[in-house]
């Protein structure tokens, strides 16, 4: 490892602009004549749009113009999509409802627009929407999962009788029953994974600007992913062909899988800057995210776990009810199908398993991935469940995962995935060594003579990241591929560009990437820059979600390298007159191995370009490309273990201690790996103990501030002990797992379990407010 | 926001005067209530005038068994205040718990008490200590002042200027803070006077504002210490209940805090 190679703390390059405000927002973009877009949204989670009169507001200063749900449905903007074919148990596709961009008909949560103001400003617009009347019919609604599929419920879309969207299944339910029918104990359990607004630090936001002349759009947008977004809005939104859109994502302050999607807010800058003949420009405010940003989570389970003689699994079954909001949102189907219920064996060899996952409308906010996708709500499951059975069976529960964890690897579950590597127990045992787990019961015992109720809560995750090949996610029904394609571009005079398909909005692209480079070459990071971002500079690409970029995206630039590095040995080969084997790569020279020759990078780079002196029949410059389409998934996982303070008085939880023992394969910066276990902690325990996007029964959100929905702070979280067992991904020339999903995935289960381990009582539902821990306690 | 007019007064007086020749003025302060209800278009005053920069407004003064805190000085000047710190730290205590830094940079004792917050903190305090609101027509004692939820006896254009608190022998402030807003979830002030009385004062409790305890009044009078409270029950009925905390909960913690406060204040 170099100073600044793989392995290396090196500080993040893109830091500079961001801490000293200089970062490039979507927001912080102003065109020439560039106009602002305000949406007039429902207050109503269900109803008839009767009427839109824009009369006044048409005539109030700076009005450009107000247009409506019907006029896109007159130029012919396609419905948005759901990207993701989920097939029902019966056979059937699954019931789709029509998603328009703007309501002309029905609003089917608030929130949902169906008008915008064009103004010369965002006040005046904002003006002039309130002189916009709406006559609306409200219609009866229904916002949680039970209520939705009772009989006589009200009913969201005619095309999906009973408000369910799917009824998939999983798995082998013969052989389910089969090891039920043998159990010694069957463990049962109720969880509700609570739903949750995923409050990026950057609202999202807009810029459409249509150039007439050439019938071309450009369109700044906050996206994970800009060229699926051109894709989409090319190929089902009807906006412009693809070489006629060019999308550009500039530094996004965050996503945490909310900006993966295309939204309709996007559709309509672009459709409304062709319209008025200027750019417009639409910025959410924290309101707005909280009503249209795609929510996470919001499942209902009900699981059986089934164990022998010697507290081995012999089975699982699961039934889950998934609520998806109003309307399917671009990955939505995928969730708790694909990315939940194939992760259901956890760490454990399982040898049955049955699933069955219904999905359901309700009206509220569509539902979509947010960090982890899928993956917290299995985690959190089998988790809970272990320490349930581990209560029930009355055995130590780190010791009940120890004698059902997977140790031969590679490992088939009955569940699709096949796990590749892993040590399960190296990071149990880093975990409980690191908090000491041997003396937790004379902790506790202290506690105890303090007034406080100490618990200790163990989880072990799995995950599957680097979503994944693209063989495997279409024959699941994904409607894209998910490789990712990267260029090298050598400079003529030495330096370097990485254009990747991958995207930054927090993850540190911009040195990690770099450190590949100087890894390989032994030039400074200082030298390399990153590219990505923009459909017209970068080519087709995938993004950033799933924990991708690096198992992904960073194997493709490795594959562009070693391109690259053999041409360029050849042309020093060349030079030097030696053998192409004989050249090694060190230090930013192409040397003769155990000779003192050697030619510098950049000379080796201008002699590609200037061409004078070139092996004959070798094309002129130094530029190559790759696409990389992984053979797997991934499969990071550890042991997560908490301890944790219950004040009997108030319910109130304060953290003792919180380690995390990861095996995230080979790690590329340390210091940017901490950073995002840190994060993905911290969501974790927000939700275990905090976040709860919560709507009454009429579908109003009660939660759409920061008044009200409650995100952690520094001081509601403590210090995270981190360490790493590593075992490296065969599925990837790197040995990259990924990093940026765990601390989400695996952290809620340990709060919880903690917390019931202090209160003594099994049944605690997310988030594990004071107010719920200290009635749970004082209940019957 | 709505187009409104902004005036920088330099005396109370200029402020009353401004006040009464604008058709729906607003006083400003901190501006952490007004300014962000303002924002979201539920409130549009005609004139917004700023006492903030108002000199006779700010600053903290201790004379014999009287503190009196001027209606314009921050959370963060209260806090801090070496007079405040000595003559009755619960008050600085209450003010570091308040909110958030940003909150406390901007905040004014005058504001918060104007604003009458169901959930603030200071109302307790003031209703505590029987402490008087001063303003630029009048005196009103704390058991006057406050009416109900975001409601005082101020008048129309009626300006606070300052809030004197007789100095306690004894008094304890504890809070548990709501997980979002870091208001009062609930949250106690227990003081016993140097003539003995003791007042004891809720907030974030009651559907009608801040409020006194009585029951918990009078054990602490028979016997100023955290177990004289254990027997106290406190009826859930008329207090609040929302996401954050059922009626029975808040119960519970008007009796937590109050014992928690009665241990802080010795
Ligand atoms: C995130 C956040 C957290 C908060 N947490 C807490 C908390 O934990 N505890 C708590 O108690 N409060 C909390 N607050 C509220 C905060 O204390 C406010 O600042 C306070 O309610 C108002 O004070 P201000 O100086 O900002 O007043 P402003 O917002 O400027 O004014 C509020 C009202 O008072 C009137 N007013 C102001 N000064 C005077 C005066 N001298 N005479 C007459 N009328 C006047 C104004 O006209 C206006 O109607 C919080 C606020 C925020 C935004």
């Amino acid at each position: 490892m170099g100073v600044e190679g793989i392995g290396a703390r090196v500080v993040r390059k893109e830091d500079k602009r961001f801490i000293t405000g200089k970062g490039r927002y979507v927001d912080d973009i102003k065109l020439t004549g560039m106009t602002h877009a305000h949406f007039i949204r429902s207050p109503h989670a269900h109803a008839k749009v009767k009427k839109i009169d824009s009369s006044a507001a048409l005539k109030m200063p700076g009005v450009i113009a107000v247009l409506n749900g019907q006029q896109l449905v007159d130029d012919k903007v396609g419905n948005l999509i759901c990207g993701w074919a989920i097939t029902s148990k019966d056979g059937s596709p699954m019931k789709m409802g029509a998603w328009p961009a703007m309501a002309p008909e029905t609003v089917r949560f608030v929130g949902q627009a169906v008008a915008v103001v064009i103004a010369e400003s965002k006040n005046l617009a904002r003006d002039a929407a309130e002189a916009v009347v709406v006559d609306y019919e409200e219609l009866p609604a229904v916002a949680d999962i039970h209520a939705a599929i009772k009989s006589g419920a009200p009913q969201l879309h005619p095309e999906a009788p009973g408000n369910q969207v799917y009824d998939w299944v999983i798995g082998d339910e013969g052989a389910a029953d089969a090891a039920f029918a043998k159990a010694a104990n069957v463990v049962k359990l109720d969880v509700t994974n609570n739903r949750l607004a995923p409050n990026a630090m950057e609202p999202r936001a807009a810029i459409a600007d249509y150039d007439a002349a050439e019938e071309h759009f450009t369109l700044y947008t906050t996206s994970q992913n800009p060229h699926v977004a051109r894709l989409v809005l090319s190929a089902f939104y009807n906006i412009a062909p693809e070489h006629k859109l060019r999308v550009i994502a500039p530094d996004v302050g965050g996503g945490f899988g909310s900006k993966i999607f295309i939204y309709p807010e996007e559709m309509v800058a672009l459709w409304a800057s062709k319209k008025v003949g200027r750019p417009v420009k639409w910025t959410g405010d924290r309101t707005e995210a909280f009503l249209t940003d795609a929510h996470g989570r919001d499942h209902v389970t009900h699981a059986e776990m089934a164990f022998d003689a010697q507290n081995k699994i012999l089975g699982l079954k699961v039934k889950t009810y998934a609520n998806f909001g109003a309307y399917m949102s671009l990955f939505s189907s995928s969730v708790p199908t694909y990315l939940y219920a194939t992760l259901l064996s956890g760490q454990y060899n399982i040898p049955a398993i049955h699933a069955e996952v219904i999905g359901v409308y309700t009206n509220t906010t569509p539902v979509d991935a947010y960090r982890g996708a899928g993956r917290p709500e299995a985690s959190y499951l089998i988790e809970r469940l272990m320490e349930t059975a581990a209560r029930q069976l009355k055995v130590d529960p780190a010791q009940l995962r120890r004698t059902n964890f997977i140790t031969q690897f590679p490992h088939q579950t009955p569940v699709i995935m096949a796990y590749d590597t892993g040590d399960f127990n190296a990071s149990l045992d880093a975990a409980m060594k690191a908090i000491d787990y041997a003396g937790f019961p004379a902790r506790k015992a202290k506690a105890k003579a303090d007034g406080k109720l100490r618990g200790i809560g163990v989880s072990c995750y799995i995950e599957a990241c680097g979503i994944a090949p693209s063989k495997a996610v279409g024959s699941l029904g994904a409607g894209v591929g998910l490789w990712e394609s990267a260029e090298v571009r050598v400079n003529p005079v030495g330096t370097i560009e990485i254009l990747t398909g991958s995207h930054s909005h927090g993850q540190g692209h911009e040195t990690t990437f770099c450190q590949l480079v100087a890894e390989r070459l032994g030039i400074p990071i200082s030298q390399v820059s990153i590219v990505h971002g923009d459909t017209d500079k970068v080519q087709f690409g995938m993004g950033t979600y799933g924990s991708r970029s690096a198992a992904v995206g960073l194997t493709a630039i490795l594959k562009a390298m070693e391109k690259m590095e053999s041409k360029a040995k050849k042309i020093a080969a060349h030079a030097l007159e030696a053998s192409e084997a004989d050249i090694v790569i060190e230090n930013g020279e192409f040397k003769v191995t155990g000779t003192d020759k050697a030619i510098a990078l950049p000379m080796v780079a201008l002699a590609a370009y200037t061409a004078h002196n070139l092996p004959d029949g070798m094309e002129p410059g130094l530029k190559e490309s790759a696409f990389y389409d992984p053979t797997n998934f991934t499969f990071p996982a550890g042991t997560y273990i908490c301890e944790l303070e219950v004040d009997p008085g108030t319910g109130k939880t304060s953290f003792v201690n919180f380690v995390a023992a990861d095996d995230f394969g080979r790690l590329i910066n340390p210091m940017i790996v901490e950073g995002q276990v840190h994060g993905g902690l911290v969501q974790g325990i927000g939700q275990a103990l905090l976040e709860h996007a919560i709507y009454d029964a009429n579908g109003q959100p009660v939660t759409a501030s920061f008044m009200d929905y409650a995100m952690p702070r520094a001081d509601d979280v403590p210090s995270f002990n981190l360490s790493h067992t590593t075992t490296l991904c065969p599925g990837n020339p790197l040995g990259i797992k990924g990093c940026g999903e765990a601390g989400a995935i695996g952290a809620s289960a340990a709060v919880i379990n903690a917390i019931t381990d202090a209160i003594g009582k099994n049944n605690l539902e997310m988030p594990a407010t004071p107010d719920r821990v200290w009635r749970t306690i004082h209940a019957a | 926001m709505y187009q409104t007019t902004y005036h920088r007064a330099s005396s109370v007086d200029e402020a009353a005067s401004l006040f009464g020749k604008s058709s729906e003025a607003k006083f400003l302060a901190g501006g952490q209530t007004l300014l962000p209800v303002m924002k979201q278009r539920l409130a549009s005053p005609s004139d917004v005038i700023d006492l903030g920069k108002i000199k006779e407004l700010q600053g903290v003064e201790l004379s014999g068994d009287t503190l009196t805190i001027k209606a314009a000085t921050t959370y963060y000047d209260i806090m801090t205040n070496a007079d405040v710190k000595k003559a009755i730290p619960a008050i600085a205590h209450l003010t570091s718990v308040l909110g958030d830094p940003a909150v406390r940079y901007r905040g004014t004792i005058g504001g918060s008490i104007a604003n009458n917050d169901p959930a603030a903190d200071f109302p307790a305090a003031l209703l505590a200590l029987g402490a008087t609101v001063k303003t630029n027509k009048r005196s009103i004692s704390a058991d006057d002042f406050f009416k109900g939820l975001f409601t005082t006896a101020l008048e129309d254009g009626e300006i606070i200027t300052a809030v004197s608190f007789p100095v306690p022998a004894k008094a304890g402030y504890e809070k548990m803070r709501h997980p979002a807003s870091r208001f009062a979830l609930t949250g106690v002030f227990v003081a016993q006077t140097k003539s003995g009385e003791v007042r004891v004062a809720a907030t974030g409790a009651s559907q009608s504002g801040v409020m006194r305890v009585p029951a918990i009044e009078a054990a602490l009078k028979a016997n100023w210490s955290p177990s004289a409270i254990d027997g106290v029950s406190i009826s859930a009925n008329g207090l609040l209940a929302d996401i954050h905390g059922t009626a029975e909960y808040r119960a519970n913690l008007v009796k937590v805090m109050a014992q928690r406060a009665v241990a802080a204040a010795g």
